[in-house]
């Protein structure tokens, strides 16, 4: 079974329905011996970074997902979800985050800065993420014996492939190597991440259709092996 | 690099979706789940259900018809029309939408919006505005349904349904709206609204380069050279229709493929 994080933030019925959809059973928790228990683990959320901390540490949430991390149980951190990994947030002010993943989460550029064709932010819509090494030969990233993306959230994938995002920060890993795709919006920023055990997106799979599904269905059988 | 979005809208009416021209000889066009997974299959970039039941004992039966909607179709959904306050909100958020568009509300108490985007998030807070141009106005002006004193603007915001004229500034209550935390301006034109002459350019343009958040175009397609214009002439970063999806004269695919070939950047999906 794998367990969605409630911490009263955001829509969790849609990833909760989308895993089923695809034929993994999941369940809504905010219950910490659940979260411990279950073979996977789903950060989801909206809403602001602090607010969202708050409610972890209040719903005693943050002790069970280190340990969750550590313990090499599959974990996918969804939009907020992936900011809130890492040390520091600056929306509303500069907060603390989980710190599992060294580096910031910071805003996209004002829109008003003089542009012929200036970024609206929230970044809101359908967005195409170049997923890192794939298609290119030998590159990091690439299974050596496939050449296919190593990468077990993003197979049968293709590059280029459009997600939906609603975010107006985005995250900024001191470690390169942990990044799992990016995206174009006036900055190229880091789409999505993956270490071992631990992946995170800035999209929605929840609301990306027939990708987004299979991004589930992928993350859903990891927890089954 | 972004897309395009183009938005089918649904009005939703006791938990049935209903075709009418503004808002005159209602007939049933179906369960609004099943016309919404339809939609998702034609690679519709979001769907948007305004729900325009009048009594308030039926109100529930949205909330109903969401919950149903998320198991089924998995694109974002915004729902609008008649939410008034954070347990509205929360309800539909919690039964599975991912915004909700707020218009009369907003106008009654800015205050609403500020609270509702500081806790639900500004990414889920779209305010629906309904403009209307003052030519419109000043003949009210003449025939003496308004006070010629107010300040002579270029449109004005309409309330309930586009039934209840405000005196505020179209183009200065998107800015306030932005300032007060919504994530994005669901504008429609009352003037271009069923008319099927095209959204109101000028004023989506206005609004488009007043604020910094994302603008939906409404009110007038009829065409698919008018979504275009939306985009282009208009710079919306989407545009909402209604009828020329729902009696079939364009599918989603088409609108996109016209759009495309044009060279707007728009998702086109195989599947």
């Amino acid at each position: 079974m794998i367990a969605i994080i409630d911490y009263r933030m955001g829509n969790l019925r849609s990833v909760q329905k989308g895993f089923e959809k695809v034929g993994h059973e999941a369940f809504v928790t905010g219950n910490p011996e659940d979260i411990l228990a279950a073979n996977g683990v789903v950060l989801p959320g909206v809403g602001a970074f602090k607010d969202c901390m708050s409610n972890l540490t209040e719903g005693k949430l943050i002790d069970p997902i280190h340990k969750v991390i550590k313990g090499g149980k599959p974990f996918l951190g969804i939009c907020l979800g992936l900011q809130l990994l890492f040390t520091e947030g600056e929306e509303f002010g500069i907060h603390k985050g989980l710190d599992i993943i060294k580096g910031r989460v910071v805003r996209f550029p004002e829109p008003r800065t003089p542009n012929p064709e200036p970024l609206k932010v929230p970044h809101m819509g359908w967005n195409s993420i170049n997923i890192r090494g794939q298609g290119v030969k030998g590159s990091r990233g690439l299974n050596p014996r496939t050449l296919e993306p190593s990468n077990p959230l993003f197979k049968d994938i293709p590059d280029n492939s459009y997600f939906y995002f609603v975010h107006s920060y985005y995250v900024v890993p001191e470690d390169d190597s942990i990044i799992a795709s990016t995206t174009d919006y006036g900055v190229e920023f880091v789409s999505s991440i993956s270490k071992d055990n631990l992946f995170a997106v800035q999209f929605h799979p929840e609301k990306s259709q027939e990708m987004g599904l299979k991004i589930l269905k992928n993350f859903g059988d990891m927890c089954k092996t | 690099m972004l897309t395009r979005r183009i938005i089918p809208c649904l009005d939703v009416k006791d938990g049935r979706v209903v075709k009418g021209v503004k808002f005159l000889n209602l007939r049933d066009a179906g369960d609004p789940v099943d016309v919404a997974e339809g939609y998702d299959r034609e690679g519709a970039d979001e769907i948007t259900f305004l729900d325009i039941t009048a009594s308030h004992e039926n109100r529930n039966i949205i909330i109903d018809v969401v919950y149903r909607t998320a198991e089924r179709v998995f694109m974002p959904l915004t729902v609008g029309g008649g939410i008034r306050t954070l347990d509205d909100i929360r309800n539909l958020l919690k039964a599975g939408a991912d915004k909700v568009s707020v218009n009369t509300a907003a106008v009654k108490d800015p205050e609403f919006v500020k609270r509702a985007s500081e806790r639900f998030g500004s990414q889920c807070i779209v305010v629906a505005i309904d403009a209307k141009k003052v030519e419109s106005r000043e003949s009210r002006v003449r025939s003496q349904e308004i006070n010629s004193n107010l300040p002579l603007l270029k449109w004005e915001v309409f309330t309930h349904g586009g039934r209840n004229p405000t005196g505020i500034d179209a183009v200065e209550w998107a800015k306030k709206m932005e300032e007060y935390g919504a994530g994005e301006i669901l504008l429609t034109s009352m003037d271009r609204d069923g008319t099927k002459e095209g959204y109101d350019i000028e004023l989506t343009r206005s609004i488009s380069e007043a604020v910094g958040i994302p603008v939906i175009a409404s009110g007038g397609a009829g065409n698919l050279q008018h979504l275009y214009d939306g985009f282009v002439k208009g710079k919306a970063d989407a545009v909402l229709a209604a009828s020329i999806f729902h009696y079939r004269e364009y599918t989603i695919k088409e609108a996109k493929e016209f759009l495309r070939d044009k060279g707007v950047n728009v998702r086109l999906t195989n599947y």
